[in-house]
């Protein structure tokens, strides 16, 4: 693998850790929808342009026409924004890839209230949602780099339909190569003993570790998990944190319904456990435009909304 | 075609709208309409032009066939069947629980269905990714489609039409089962399907009007579509809706019909007499 260091952002890592896949394995193509400058699938056309296709403003198409590529032996990774690579193609996602059991990744870039400046329109809060209604998708979102260029590559070895929630820009580097970066493990990012802050996403984790910090200070210790593969769920990691803890904030970058935070609800309820839970989502509404900043005080997702919610449970 | 060879796909014809009638009929209801219009294309495709091996079903460089109008299974089993895909026996499993044989076509479940659909719109899609991921293996297989005219009021059909255009797919031959009928009524009481021909040659199509029910001018079309080397083809076959099951014939109700064995039995003896008069 190459040096993470090359890359300048979440989506050259991205784009970076297909082409290092494509170069070993010719069974990959890419598929985009008229936003590749966007993600920079520009440079896979540049290294295998006949493995590049710009389908246009037609995502429902894409999806399909990626069902049909896999039916004939290809490896597609599509890509748009995440409201439109959930939501626009949601029953092409279903029944051409879900329910035809095509191995299809998606990449919807600017998950939440990532999407910033393009606001409400193009602010997923629901695909989590959604993608956990199709029974057989991954769904992961890294926190920092290595470990979004590490998921990726494991995601392609794995053989089944993702869905990635990426930022395209920023580049955290959080973890080094003694990290244990593995789909489906939940990364202990602190330990702690008084109470579990769960965290998906780059900038939620910045906040939940942030908050362990702030904790500290109150000698609470607050255990950090970055829940970076949403499906399949870590129940092992998240069990134990509950029984050791007793208490869990779950951290989402979307809506509560259907969200990370009702599933490991869920979960625990079924298996007979009951620790206090808190929730930082963006609560039922809309999104709306402005800076990652501002829109994650507007809607409740700093630091400080971490701390109050583990205040509320001690 | 000799006249020996069109005799041989007139009695195939014959033979698979028997067994498509008394599927639908084990079941006792079903889509009759659109399934009954395509079987003698479905006859002409599978006994005369797609490069296809029956005991290899999964055969990489075969050529492939999506049925978007998914619906229509039932008549693409009873021709499935007579290639010797599955035991014809199956047949009379259509729609029972646990069956290989759902109505809508399902590539996990029938040998020799070529892609999953149902949800109208995707198939051709799908179709356009299979002949372009056949162009790039650099195979000679084709894809064939058939998309129901009702179906073509949805976008996406649209969508993958104007794709497979742009990227000069002439190993995709599309079928547009002209029978201006769907569910809830005829097609130019909803929303008409006009000007198809035109619209596809807008979109960078080769685009041919056939008989649906005539086996020479099927082959004059399919040949045509075959020797189109710098875009793909769409073949807009008029067709009667429920075409040889005569109770469904001419009438508004005959997307999906209750046909009981008995109704089953005096349409297959009354199909045999109108076959024997012509």
């Amino acid at each position: 693998m190459r040096d993470i260091s090359e890359f300048q952002n979440y989506k050259d890592v991205v784009i970076g850790s297909i082409i290092d896949l494509a170069e070993v394995h010719d069974d990959i193509v890419f598929l985009d929808s008229d936003l590749s400058s966007c993600i920079g699938s520009t440079s896979f056309q540049k290294e295998f342009p006949s493995r590049f296709f710009n389908c246009g403003i037609a995502e429902a198409n894409m999806a399909c026409i990626a069902g049909g590529l896999s039916s004939v032996g290809f490896t597609p990774f599509i890509h748009s924004f995440g409201c439109f690579a959930s939501r626009r193609m949601y029953d092409q996602l279903f029944i051409s890839i879900g329910y035809a059991h095509r191995t299809v990744h998606v990449i919807g870039s600017d998950p939440g209230i990532t999407a910033q400046y393009n606001g409400g329109t193009h602010m997923p809060f629901e695909d989590i949602a959604l993608m956990r209604q199709i029974p057989n998708f991954v769904i992961y979102e890294p926190s920092d780099a290595l470990s979004l260029y590490k998921l990726v590559q494991q995601v392609y070895k794995r053989g089944e339909p993702s869905y990635l929630r990426t930022p395209r820009k920023g580049m955290t580097r959080r973890y080094d190569e003694s990290t244990e970066i593995e789909l489906g493990k939940a990364i202990t990012v602190r330990e702690g003993s008084d109470v579990t802050i769960i965290a998906t996403g780059v900038f939620l984790v910045d906040h939940a570790i942030k908050a362990a910090d702030d904790l500290l200070k109150h000698r609470i210790k607050a255990r950090v998990l970055d829940l970076h593969t949403i499906r399949p769920l870590d129940t092992e990691t998240i069990m134990k944190a509950a029984n050791d803890t007793g208490k869990l904030i779950i951290c989402e970058n979307g809506r509560y319904a259907g969200g990370v935070g009702e599933m490991i609800s869920s979960y625990l309820i079924q298996h007979d456990l009951a620790p206090r839970i808190r929730f930082i989502n963006v609560g039922d509404c809309f999104g709306e435009v402005g800076s990652l900043d501002y829109l994650s005080k507007r809607f409740g997702m700093t630091s400080g909304d971490i701390c109050k919610k583990v205040f509320e449970i001690l | 075609m000799n006249k020996q060879e069109i005799q041989f796909l007139k009695e195939k014809a014959l033979d698979t709208r028997v067994r498509l009638i008394k599927e639908i009929a084990s079941f006792g209801q079903g889509h009759i309409g659109g399934s009954m219009s395509i079987v003698d294309l479905l006859v002409y495709l599978y006994f005369r032009e797609m490069n296809i091996r029956p005991e290899n079903p999964q055969w990489a460089e075969r050529d492939r066939l999506v049925l978007s109008k998914g619906h229509s299974g039932p008549a693409l089993y009873a021709v499935l069947a007579e290639k010797g895909y599955f035991d014809e026996s199956l047949l009379s499993t259509l729609n029972q629980g646990g069956t290989t044989l759902p109505s809508h076509c399902d590539m996990l479940k029938t040998p020799g269905i070529d892609y999953t659909a149902g949800s109208l719109g995707q198939g051709i899609s799908a179709a356009v990714g299979i002949a372009l991921g056949q162009r790039l293996k650099g195979w000679k297989a084709r894809t064939f489609t058939i998309v129901g005219d009702g179906e073509s009021q949805e976008g996406q059909v649209w969508e993958a039409v104007e794709a497979a255009g742009a990227w000069k797919l002439s190993n995709l031959t599309g079928f547009t089962d002209l029978n201006g009928q769907q569910l809830d009524d005829y097609t130019d009481a909803i929303i008409p399907m006009k000007q198809l021909k035109e619209r596809y040659e807008t979109f960078g199509w080769k685009a041919i009007e056939a008989n649906g029910h005539d086996f020479p001018d099927l082959e004059r079309a399919i040949e045509e579509a075959r020797n189109t080397e710098d875009r793909p083809t769409m073949i807009i076959l008029h067709t009667k809706k429920s075409y040889g099951f005569i109770p469904g014939e001419g009438i508004k109700s005959n997307h999906s019909m209750p046909i009981s064995m008995e109704t089953a039995d005096k349409a297959i003896k009354d199909l045999f007499e109108r076959e024997r008069d012509v």
